[in-house]
């Protein structure tokens, strides 16, 4: 089995998907802590719009997509204000994409290949020069979010205090989905549309319920990410499935046990009291029924 | 125009159309009162999974969908009361049903055209059957909501009242939910897995802009899932693209304009937006 | 005599077309724990807002530690309004904290031994030591609101904002909110403007009273804000204050 590593495009299928799925892993945190996974769903569907209608006028997938996906990150900030009406707002768009995909879709005839690698991601026909490019590119997006992690998070988890203390939380939430709208834009190339969300999600889902230090959930979440990319990419070199579908079962499978077995940890039992009138340990929302 | 009116499929397509948007705006009205519209986008994308797969079992595909919806309606009553802020467990399933799907697609690619259709929907090919199946489900639907109505509307706007005040709050989200999947895969006939959105969040999103009143917010959903649907039906016969895209763009219009309204009438309304991507929730005691 | 703390001539503030506050004057001395009492959305925590630089005055003059207001002031320190924090919230109480030093910054935080050192601190002020590293959504409402002060103080200020803190508090909770805040107020010598809605639990504590109805405010030590004639009067209707046994009671008017 090791000797299909000494293949280049095995070799830049590895790549490419492991720097996808670095760049995925760190945004898919951020997603899931600001709840808008959605928006994860949403942008890539909408980028499939984009590279359908980017074929139609003849030019490159690549570009269609970021202009959709960047435009209705954009548009999506403006709306979506609230938390309920933003998932609205996101799917409206999501929505309005999508048909204008499925138009772009009818109008082109002689499209089945390119709507396939689309879907489905080229990631086995890369080539080294997509690797270097991809990569570059997600170095650019990971540097961003190096950049911005503090004030994000913060402004994640305490917008009051945070723009009481100077952070632009609106400004810096457009901001951010225009990456992440980038990021999916770079990831779609290697992976594919279908496939982007659950290496988008899964990682970082899994990892924000294993530890409440947000470091190490991305840490780990890298590290999820990474061990599902190679093992897809190794299952599916030896059976006649597609990757996407091994790395979403990975993925899920994972996810699953992580999510129904693990307790957020409890409080430490040198604790004298626990909170007023409720069990020590358990998570606040099964306590409200107790 | 009005002459292809004797034709079978296009009767088929106005029937079953008229009765899919009323019956999405109807359940929609509640879908965004609740805050699941994310769940309605998964259940459209499950209920794809459900028919590929019934496809490749040579099982009707329409069966195949209820029984995924309903298995995944099911699953999510038993995630809690709250769906509200658990987009991530809603986005892991939906993730493993894109995987179910892709595997479903690659391994029957004789399924490629019917996929299309159920992707990008199919209304002009409904036949007289589909018409009457959804007639049933449209009946079934008004009987349950005028029946649960009040509780419903109750239990969506203060679960924690409700059921204080002996509203059966869990039982009640389990069955919306499964409502919600009956609706869903109809719609799925009409516009497509992608654009079920369009038919049931969007129409009542646009009314909930435009009035606070529940039952005039369900009467207007229902007013607009209706235009548009005749319209994009009306537009298709004209023109020619695809009917879902004519239908998709109409609600969206809608949608955009009752912002505007609501801008127009209520200007610089705007509350804060509490912690980003999480309900509020009541204090602790 | 020193500079007040905050200072406030003639300011009046609209939002959304309505009049919050109209043409309030006062002043604040440093060092002084004032609470500020009246009804809900009487414009209570839009008077913090405009101090925070959050809420722009359209009219009047402001000054808030010699300067005007503006966001990101670090010699501020704020508690906004509690709310009850997700349960599965994937943080800790240490980390929630830590964003009170540095989260407006950007870049990454690098563990350091002295930005550790300076988080203990804060939360071994607020008593909350052995709760550094349970995740937030674990802790009840009295631990939480100790952990917005704790994230208020570390960069310390000469000016503290606390918004609500004994909402969600039962009694014994309470008692011990004051007494931290007193604490922190005396020994550090920072000016508090607390948000409450009751002025019992405060009274051993409250050096003045800032009573705001109907966009009018008045301000002065709480026997002589807190009367019949002086509440009818910003009410605009009447308003009787019974006091007796060391504790008031506002009747006739929403408190």
């Amino acid at each position: 089995m090791f000797a299909l590593l000494k293949f280049g495009f095995i070799q830049n299928t590895i790549l490419a998907g492991s720097i996808v799925a670095i760049a995925t892993a760190v945004l898919g945190y951020f997603l899931v802590v600001r709840g808008l996974t959605f928006a994860g769903h949403a942008l890539a569907s909408i980028g499939f719009a984009g590279a359908a209608g980017a074929v139609l006028i003849g030019a490159a997938p690549v570009y269609g997509m970021l202009v959709f996906t960047v435009g209705a990150s954009l548009v999506i900030s403006l709306l979506g204000r609230e938390v309920r009406e933003r998932d609205i707002a996101i799917g409206v768009i999501m929505t309005f994409a999508l048909g204008l995909g499925i138009l772009f879709l009818s109008l082109y005839h002689g499209y089945a290949e390119q709507a396939y690698s689309i879907l489905f991601g080229s990631i086995v026909g890369i080539s080294r020069s997509d690797v270097l490019r991809s990569g570059l590119l997600s170095l650019g997006v990971l540097a961003a979010i190096a950049v911005m992690a503090r004030p994000l998070l913060f402004a994640s988890f305490d917008p009051d205090l945070a723009e009481a203390r100077g952070v632009p939380v609106h400004a810096l939430g457009s901001v951010f989905l225009v990456v992440v709208a980038l990021t999916i834009s770079i990831a779609v190339q290697v992976i594919g549309v279908l496939l982007v969300f659950a290496l988008l999600v899964g990682p970082a889902a899994t990892a924000a319920r294993l530890t409440y230090r947000p470091g190490r959930a991305i840490a780990i979440a890298i590290l999820l990410g990474l061990a599902y990319t190679w093992l897809g990419i190794l299952l599916a070199s030896i059976s006649p499935w597609p990757v996407s579908f091994f790395i979403a079962v990975l993925s899920f499978g994972v996810y699953l046990p992580v999510r129904l077995l693990v307790r957020p940890r409890g409080r430490r039992a040198a604790h004298p009291h626990g909170p007023a009138g409720l069990a020590p340990g358990l998570p606040l929302e099964e306590q409200r029924h107790a | 125009m009005l002459d292809l009116l004797r034709h079978d499929f296009v009767q088929n397509a106005f029937l079953a159309g008229t009765l899919v948007a009323i019956l999405s705006a109807l359940v929609g009205y509640f879908v965004v009162l609740r805050g699941q519209s994310f769940a309605c986008e998964a259940l459209s994308h499950i209920g794809f999974a459900g028919a590929t797969g019934a496809a490749l079992l040579g099982v009707s595909s329409l069966l195949g969908m209820f029984f995924f919806t309903f298995l995944a309606a099911i699953g999510m009553g038993a995630l809690g009361r709250r769906l509200r802020g658990r987009d991530i467990e809603v986005s892991m399933l939906l993730s493993f049903v894109l995987g179910l799907g892709v595997l479903f697609l690659s391994l029957y690619t004789r399924q490629a055209s019917a996929a299309v259709g159920i992707l990008f929907g199919s209304i002009l090919s409904v036949t007289r059957l589909d018409v009457i199946i959804t007639l049933a489900c449209g009946l079934l639907t008004v009987a349950l909501l005028t029946v649960l109505y009040r509780p419903l509307l109750f239990a969506s706007i203060d679960p924690e009242v409700a059921e204080a005040r002996g509203v059966p709050v869990r039982k009640l989200s389990v069955l919306f939910l499964l409502l919600m999947a009956l609706s869903v895969s109809e719609a799925i006939k009409v516009v497509g897995v992608l654009l079920v959105f369009a038919l049931l969040v969007v129409p009542a999103a646009a009314a909930e802009h435009l009035t606070h009143r529940p039952l005039a917010a369900l009467l207007l959903g229902v007013l607009i899932g209706l235009v548009s649907t005749w319209g994009g039906l009306a537009l298709a016969f004209i023109g020619h693209w695809p009917v879902s895209f004519y239908i998709v763009s109409l609600t969206s219009l809608f949608y955009f304009a009752s912002l505007a309204i609501h801008a127009v009438r209520f200007p610089g309304r705007y509350r804060e937006p509490p912690h980003p991507g999480r309900e509020v929730l009541p204090p602790a005691r | 005599m020193t500079e007040p703390s905050v200072l406030l001539e003639q300011i009046s503030v609209r939002l959304e077309g309505r009049p919050i506050l109209q043409d309030v004057s006062l002043s604040i001395n440093e060092g002084e724990f004032i609470v500020i009492l009246g009804p809900n959305g009487a414009g209570k925590t839009t008077f913090l807002k405009l101090l925070l630089g959050l809420v722009r005055p359209s009219s009047g003059r402001i000054e808030v530690l010699c300067r005007t207001p503006e966001r990101g002031q670090q010699a501020i320190g704020y508690a906004p309004q509690h709310r009850a924090l997700d349960a599965d919230l994937a943080l800790r109480a240490r980390d929630l904290v830590g964003f009170g030093l540095d989260g407006h910054r950007w870049g990454i935080s690098w563990p350091n031994r002295s930005r550790q050192d300076k988080i203990d601190q804060a939360l071994a002020e607020v008593d909350a030591l052995e709760l550094a590293d349970v995740p937030i959504g674990q802790l009840s409402g009295g631990e939480q609101q100790r952990l917005l002060i704790a994230q208020a103080l570390l960069t310390d200020p000469c000016l503290l904002l606390l918004d609500e803190p004994l909402a969600n508090l039962d009694l014994t909770h309470q008692q011990e909110a004051v007494a931290l805040v007193e604490r922190v107020c005396r020994t550090r010598s920072v000016t508090v403007l607390l948000v409450a809605h009751d002025i019992n639990p405060l009274l051993s504590v409250t050096d003045r009273v800032i009573y705001i109805a109907r966009g009018h405010t008045a301000i002065g030590k709480p026997e002589e804000v807190i009367t019949s004639r002086s509440l009818s009067q910003l009410y605009g209707s009447p308003v009787e204050v019974v006091h007796t046994q060391d504790r008031y009671f506002v009747l006739g008017a929403e408190v």
